[in-house]
């Protein structure tokens, strides 16, 4: 056997869509040598029960993550600015379809 | 031979092939050589013990006798099976396995694909849901296949080897008899000539892009259909009905 | 921020995570370093019911206890494949032979599900598989037991998936997010594995006498291995405290190991079959049910590599891995060319 770490088939991240209309979830990891194996693996391992009916696939070491640390930064600065929901305003008494 | 008897015969060899070769892959559950491949052999063999219940619960229905699925997948000796020899060959090394495969659902498909325009509603309706099942099996064989014809010195030798092996058993999957005459006739089963040529079609272009030589129609082995098998069947076959010949008559 | 608690941890996250972003709070940084290091801060998010995600700082021990415990996990699922497979080709009707297909296939994916989860701390498929092919990983000792007879299948789906599952139910609330939800989706999948092997047990012993004698023996040999299956009693065992402190376990070996008993040995009336244990009482006062002695010296044998089938089961796993290697190795000989066709 020659050397091993070529010949592990890399990590592929799955997304089911599991209705049409709805978003693509993540829902796991496989191994798999190439795109087309993955999607299949992953027709195999993620929709045995009726799950999916789209697979997306994506090699794992091509997504890029946030940083824990920065969840602060990034994300408290949008925690004031509830005049960004709809139930922030003040309608007038009896408006309708508003 | 009536239609009837030639219908019953017929679903025999179609239950018989299917539940063989799910034997076969059985065997692989929890062997396979990888996690994820293993789960996707273990989906073959579950779609082919499907179909393969499907046209023994009809041939059961067709002869009449009140035998069930069960009594003729368990109750029936090597002389009476009716599987094409290829289905009975044992697993070998992945490159046997996948190439068993790829012969078989080469075949079937448009076998099947034939048969959703069959006379007989009940082969057509069981036809009409294994085709897409065996699109699925003969894509990803057919992946197999290239992928071993052209990846590593080592795979392309195994997957030639074990083309050549079994090459001699492909015959077989086109033979016709009475059975299928009858049949023909009636418009219930297809003509193999047209099912043939979409078999060497799939083979020729697989085979192709997997750099692997299409071996030389040499002497072609038969008897399956016959009853006259290899000696692998009896093994399968003691291995398979040891608990219904055990115990006879009891529920499980 | 629904509560005063939550809202502390998030606010202690924000001073000490990211102290640079928020220079007036410098001050208070310096005390509340001194006071909560990461670790409390960690453990502060665990007490509030907060998953922990893969890149979350997490105490090193955290995430040794999680790579052991969660690749253990797998290792048991896919090597649990073994002694089920082998009543594949013996399955005594298609029906059978179909469910028990479909029931071990379900078993590599939740090795697969959990492999994955142990990706996520570090711990790459390659690693993992390889310590549970030299040995140097565990797995669950049940696995060393054989199937003898076609009772067997029943008593484990019975037994050995009920017991598992109580386990399972309870890691659905894991602390570390990408378990969790692994065994979110194995709970789901694995509710039908109980009930074919009840079923198979309750036709067994509605069945001839020598079926019936077949499942009682079955009962017989499985039961006192199921309940090894929870791990050492509470006072001896290593690893609980830490365990259950990180919210990696909610509930002890010892009170998952009563329900367990309290739930079989009804399910054993109903089928006529006899509990192997001498001294199971039902005790009005406490509401459960008391059980007699586990063979601990049995446990701890088979754990240490002297169970009916350990050296089988290392066997099978090493063969199919090194019989496989080619396999993998063409297909990624053939993807590397691909890739190079299309980049041409």
């Amino acid at each position: 056997m020659s050397n091993t770490n070529e010949n592990n088939w890399p990590l592929w991240e799955v997304f089911i869509q599991s209705k049409r209309g709805l978003d693509h979830k993540h829902v796991g990891s496989l191994h798999a040598a190439d795109a087309q194996m993955a999607i299949e693996n992953a027709r195999d391992v993620y929709t045995r029960r009726q799950e999916g009916q789209s697979i997306w696939v994506v090699p794992a070491a091509a997504i890029s993550a946030s940083q824990p640390d920065d969840a602060a930064m990034l994300f408290d600065p949008a925690d004031d600015k509830t005049y960004r929901h709809p139930t922030f305003y003040i309608m007038p008494e009896g408006a309708k379809y508003i | 031979m009536t239609i009837q008897e030639a219908l019953f015969t017929y679903c025999l060899r179609r239950g018989d092939d299917n539940l063989i070769l799910s034997h076969r892959l059985g065997e692989w559950c929890g062997h396979g050589p990888q996690l994820e491949e293993d789960i996707a052999l273990t989906n073959r063999a579950l779609d082919l013990i499907g179909q393969a219940r499907n046209y023994l619960q009809y041939a059961g229905q067709v002869e009449g006798k009140g035998r069930s699925e069960d009594d003729l997948a368990y109750l029936r000796n090597e002389r009476q099976y009716t599987n094409v020899k290829l289905v009975e060959q044992p697993n070998g090394d992945y490159a046997h396995t996948m190439v068993r495969s790829f012969l078989f659902d080469a075949w079937h498909l448009p076998l099947q694909q034939a048969l959703t325009r069959s006379k007989d509603d009940q082969l057509a309706a069981i036809a009409s849901k294994a085709v897409k099942e065996i699109a699925y099996h003969l894509k990803t064989s057919g992946d197999w296949m290239i992928r071993f014809g052209d990846g590593t010195a080592e795979s392309h030798q195994r997957a030639q080897r074990a083309l050549d092996d079994l090459w001699t058993f492909s015959g077989e999957l086109f033979a016709t008899d009475d059975v299928e005459a009858v049949l023909f006739a009636a418009g219930i089963a297809p003509d193999m000539a047209a099912v043939k040529s979409a078999f060497d079609s799939t083979v020729q272009s697989v085979l192709t892009e997997a750099t692997l030589k299409r071996p030389m129609d040499a002497y072609m082995a038969t008897g399956g259909r016959q009853g006259k098998h290899s000696e692998h069947l009896g093994f399968m076959l003691a291995e398979m009905q040891y608990l219904q010949r055990a115990y006879p008559g009891a529920i499980w | 921020m629904n509560s005063p608690g939550l809202f502390f941890v998030h606010y202690l996250m924000i001073i000490n995570e990211r102290p640079t972003a928020y220079p007036i709070f410098a001050n208070i940084k310096t005390v509340a370093m001194e006071d909560l290091k990461l670790e409390e801060l960690f453990q502060a998010k665990v007490d509030a019911e907060l998953k922990i995600e893969p890149k979350d700082w997490m105490p090193e021990k955290y995430r040794k206890t999680l790579i052991r415990q969660i690749s253990q996990h797998a290792h048991s699922e896919v090597v649990g494949m073994l002694p089920e497979g082998n009543w594949i080709t013996r399955a005594p009707s298609l029906r059978r032979k179909a469910i028990l297909l479909a029931k071990v296939q379900d078993e590599a994916g939740h090795g697969l599900y959990l492999y994955s989860a142990c990706e996520t701390l570090g711990a790459t498929r390659e690693k993992t598989v390889e310590d549970l092919n030299s040995g140097k990983a565990k797995y669950s000792s049940i696995f060393n037991y054989p199937t003898l007879t076609w009772a067997d299948i029943g008593a484990v789906g019975w037994l050995v998936d009920g017991a598992a599952i109580m386990n399972q139910v309870m890691l659905c609330r894991t602390s570390y997010g990408p378990y969790a939800r692994a065994m979110v989706r194995i709970c789901k999948e694995e509710s039908f594995h109980q009930r074919q092997g009840y079923e198979i047990m309750s036709v067994l012993a509605k069945g001839t006498p020598e079926q019936k004698e077949m499942a009682q023996d079955s009962l017989n040999r499985w039961w006192w291995p199921s309940l090894m299956m929870f791990g050492p009693s509470d006072a001896n065992s290593t690893n609980s405290a830490d365990s259950m402190k990180w919210k990696i376990k909610r509930q002890s070996n010892d009170e998952l190991r009563q329900t367990f008993i309290d739930r079989t040995v009804q399910q054993a009336e109903i089928l006529g079959l006899t509990i192997p244990d001498a001294k199971l009482k039902w005790n009005e006062d406490t509401k459960h049910y008391e059980w007699g002695d586990i063979d601990w010296a049995e446990f701890n044998n088979v754990v240490a590599g002297n169970g009916p089938c350990n050296k089988e089961r290392l066997v099978a796993r090493n063969k199919a891995h090194d019989e496989g290697a080619w396999v993998r190795e063409a297909a990624m000989a053939y993807a590397g060319k691909q890739a190079k066709r299309k980049a041409a």
